[in-house]
């Protein structure tokens, strides 16, 4: 909760108890967070905690984290995806047949899969938006159909092995120099933000924070980020996907949060009649909501072929399941109009961090799916009943 | 408030249906109610007035169970005899129903399916549906409402879905009926058949509590009246005895010298607004709004009147864009044709319009104060296309600040917020884009008489900065109060035209009812 409180006519008492509400609802997840690692490092003797695992960790969810990215933005417009699995296998495929195949080299696939991506994503918008077709039929609709072409294409069969160069994408790590200057350069830019931000405030008159909570949360972010680029530089480094990950993550939340985009599409999600009533676009909206999506599933499905080398007709099998439900465990509400991409990724590092640690404990594979199954409706009950 | 007691107590105590006695109820540190005395006597019509946030749904809450025993100090009476309710049941079985402005039937099943749900007529554990239809016949002849049992309720008008509402609070065997606002989306027509209703209700000796803010409809239907301000009991009395003025005064707790703070403002001769032959016509291709022309001057304030369903809101939707069907004509912006399509187009134009329904079209209630201010006017907070959070904030203050909006925070949720305090954002975030005409849709429905003040206030300071403002009113003493002048509209066309001085609640309700007969003693406020 980086906004301070600014008042109108306000009763400071019930002030302060309404921002440690809020402070203690967006830290829940980080609390479940922290409690899931402390349980598996216990039961694991801290291996789950050992640099080589946590890059592990965090290379394994990127696939779904950029997905999650995505679907958050679709949810929160009061919308659904069921088609990113088969999406994310449609635009692999593609990436590796005309690799594989034809030649084709890194850069282009890459492009490739995300335009592909991105027009199927139109397509599925254009029927959600302007032939007002529900997105959960649209996108059921396209879960069989992009798997099907998937097959066709593919014509059944696994297409490997990838390039070189496209196998670093899912598989390399920064060198160790380059993720700290990266980490250093993050840092600053915290602090000179911070900085500008409570200046400018100041100068408009408007209540700051005091100094201390300010530059407080700018020391715990800062000493996070270092310690995860330690960690990881103990090992081989920051894993690419994951920086992938962050990136994507910092651009939509920057989209979400600081333009009108992002702010249009809370509104549509919270009240269409309201905003096409102030003069939002609902349709182009929430086109643009699906092109995005599409173009995600585009990334993800490059990454995922990447990683395992090749790409097969089961490729994403799933995965939107596992991207909505990453949205749901981060606060994000399927009515619409709610919902925070940093959360996105946190419950996509939950999820992540119960499949990795479950099986680092030798527990067989079922279990990963009933646990997964019962954090899903545990982490929705916990929402609905911290709002009474 | 002796006089009403003594009369009660002339008769012992058995005429009381109601006893509420020093009811004290608490919300972690605020005191909703403080030592609440609330005493209906049987069979009567028994208004409850109060600003919003007086503490009246509180109560009502209390009574229905909603709060249950033990969260609560104080007695409750029912006959004379002490009542504990534990849940809402308990309530509904001591005789006590609640009728919500929202209302809780399911459109999709009928009148005869929803008048027995929950508890239908079953033979040998399968439903009777004919014993259901029968008695539905049966209940709706007695109330004299020409409604066949098997009609879908989501066919039927909004006035007509509170009629099967009390007819089914009826069929529980209801002895105290507590309607709330119930006439707050109700056409004239729907008012009347209910205040017949109600009047016939208490003949069969039916204890009815009545919550309004419409005092006119309190006046000629009550019987007596309590008067509820910050928590407290202020004042109980016969309706005889008290003056809508008297009602007022003790509701606000100070003398509102004027109720319409109507200020004598220069207007200029500049038309900003030229509306010429102007129709509507709905999806299914049928007209709607019928060849209007009407014009609006630089600072003044038009008035629209008429009958709920006289296409006052339709038209000025479709002349904002927001329209789904078709529509011809000519309009001009300070003097140039334009050719609006959708809201961004009329907000370019520098028109604001603001909603009858503020939580359905005017607000995303979710959202917090700030983002809903800023909703309309992005790009006055935005520097190169990116929102700059300080200046938000800081616009979003000092608009709130002039429209005097109590709230505990600018992150608060709008949802959270009174009627009153929510308008003023509607109005806060149309202002925001400084529009030169301003469309106020029933701008005070549903909000207390302080508030109501503070916003005709608000409208006289932007008539003097220039601006024209069209108010749609279906109060005609709001519509008399605060109006340069006077258009009424009846079934699509505009039927009257009067200046301020010459408009009479007569006159006004001749030219809405078209000249067609129509009984009018309901319709004042």
């Amino acid at each position: 909760m980086s906004r301070q409180l600014s008042t109108v006519n306000v009763n400071t008492q019930r002030n302060k108890g309404l921002s440690l509400k809020l402070d203690l609802q967006s830290y829940t997840l980080i609390i479940a967070l922290v409690l899931i690692a402390v349980i598996f490092s216990i039961f694991t003797e801290g291996e789950f905690l050992s640099s080589r695992n946590l890059s592990n960790l965090f290379t394994q969810m990127s696939v779904i984290a950029v997905l999650a990215v995505g679907m958050t933005l679709v949810i929160v417009a009061g919308h659904i995806d069921l088609s990113v699995g088969s999406l994310v296998g449609l635009t692999g495929g593609i990436a590796a047949i005309l690799q594989v195949w034809y030649g084709w080299n890194t850069f282009s696939v890459v492009l490739v899969a995300m335009i592909i991506g991105a027009i199927l994503g139109l397509w599925q918008g254009w029927w959600v938006a302007y032939r007002a077709v529900p997105a959960f039929i649209v996108t059921l609709g396209g879960m069989l159909i992009f798997r099907g072409i998937l097959i066709g294409l593919s014509k059944g069969q696994t297409v490997a092995p990838m390039s070189e160069s496209f196998k670093q994408i899912g598989n390399s790590y920064l060198p160790y120099l380059l993720g700290y200057i990266l980490a250093l350069v993050s840092i600053v830019f915290l602090v000179f933000w911070t900085i500008k931000n409570r200046s400018k405030r100041m100068k408009m008159g408007l209540m700051i924070p005091a100094a201390i909570v300010d530059y407080g949360k700018v020391a715990v972010y800062s000493i996070f980020i270092l310690l995860i680029t330690y960690m990881l530089n103990r090992y081989y480094g920051i894993p690419v996907p994951f920086l992938i990950v962050v990136l994507l993550a910092a651009i939509f939340i920057f989209i979400s949060n600081k333009t009108a985009f992002g702010r249009y599409i809370y509104a549509i999600g919270g009240n269409q009649e309201a905003a096409a009533l102030s003069g939002i676009n609902i349709k182009r909206n929430i086109l643009w909501v699906f092109i995005i999506m599409g173009g995600l599933s585009g990334v993800a499905g490059v990454l995922l072929t990447s990683r395992l080398n090749a790409a097969t007709v089961s490729a994403g099998n799933m995965y939107e399941l596992d991207a909505i439900a990453a949205c749901v465990i981060g606060g994000t509400s399927l009515m619409g109009g709610k919902g925070k991409i940093f959360g996105a990724i946190i419950g996509a590092l939950i999820m992540a961090s119960i499949d990795n640690g479950m099986s680092m404990m030798n527990i067989e594979t079922f279990w990963q799916y009933i646990v997964k199954g019962f954090i899903l409706i545990i982490a929705v009950w916990i929402d609905i009943y911290s709002k009474k | 408030m002796s006089d009403y007691f003594i009369a009660g107590g002339e008769k012992g105590m058995e005429t009381f249906a109601l006893e509420m006695k020093g009811i004290t109820k608490d919300f972690s540190s605020v005191r909703a109610l403080d030592n609440v005395t609330f005493s209906v006597r049987k069979g009567e019509i028994h208004a409850l007035c109060g600003e919003n946030g007086a503490g009246k749904s509180t109560l009502m809450k209390i009574l229905s169970g909603v709060y249950p025993h033990g969260t609560y100090e104080g007695q409750i009476l029912i006959n004379g005899k002490e009542v504990q309710f534990k849940s809402i049941k308990e309530s509904q079985d001591a005789g006590i129903a609640i009728i919500y402005q929202e209302l809780a039937l399911v459109g999709e099943m009928t009148v005869a399916e929803n008048l027995f749900l929950g508890h239908e007529f079953m033979r040998s554990k399968i439903i009777n549906w004919n014993k259901i239809y029968a008695e539905a016949q049966k209940w709706l002849n007695q109330i004299g409402l020409d409604i066949d049992p098997e009609t879908k309720v989501k066919e039927l008008t909004v006035g007509k879905q509170q009629l099967i509402e009390i007819v089914k609070a009826l069929t529980k065997k209801a002895d105290i009926l507590i309607l709330d606002e119930p006439t707050a989306a109700l056409t004239e027509s729907d008012v009347e058949i209910l205040m017949n209703l109600l009047n016939d209700l208490r003949s069969k000796g039916v204890t009815c509590i009545y919550i309004s803010h419409k005092l006119g409809e309190v006046m000629s239907l009550a019987d007596s009246v309590t008067i509820l301000r910050d928590g407290k009991t202020i004042s109980t009395d016969s309706i005889e005895n008290v003056t809508e003025d008297w009602i007022i005064t003790k509701m606000v707790g100070r003398e509102l010298t004027e109720l319409f703070p109507y200020e004598p403002h220069p207007i200029s001769d500049e038309k900003i607004l030229e509306v010429k032959n102007y129709s509507v016509f709905d999806e299914n291709g049928k007209q709607i709004i019928k060849d209007v022309s009407f014009s609006l001057k630089k600072g003044e304030i038009l008035g629209f009147s008429g009958l709920m369903g006289a296409g006052r809101s339709e038209l000025f939707i479709s002349l904002f864009g927001g329209f789904k069907g078709k529509k011809t004509g000519t309009v001009l912006i300070d003097g140039k044709p334009t050719n609006i399509q959708k809201p961004a187009d009329a907000i370019k134009e520098g028109l604001a319009y603001v909603s009858e329904d503020r939580k359905r079209y005017g607000l995303v209630l979710g959202m917090d104060i700030t983002k809903n201010t800023t909703l309309t006017a992005l790009n006055k907070v935005m520097k190169l296309k990116v929102i700059d959070e300080a200046l938000e904030i800081k616009s979003t203050q000092d608009i709130t600040k002039k429209m005097n909006l109590k709230a505990p925070s600018l992150e608060a949720a709008v949802g959270q917020l009174s009627g009153g305090n929510q308008q003023k954002i509607v109005l806060s975030k149309w202002l925001l884009n400084d529009p030169k005409i301003l469309i106020l849709d029933e701008p005070t429905r549903g909000i207390d008489v302080g508030a109501k003040y503070e916003i005709y206030k608000i409208i006289n300071d932007l008539v003097k900065q220039g601006v024209g403002i069209i108010m749609i009113s279906s109060e005609l003493p709001e519509v008399m109060g605060m109006s340069d002048r006077i258009l009424v509209m009846s079934e699509g066309r505009i039927t009257g035209e009067f200046l301020r001085e010459e408009a009479t609640q007569e006159n006004i309700m001749r030219c809405a009812t078209g000249g067609k007969k129509r009984v009018q003693t309901t319709i004042n406020s």
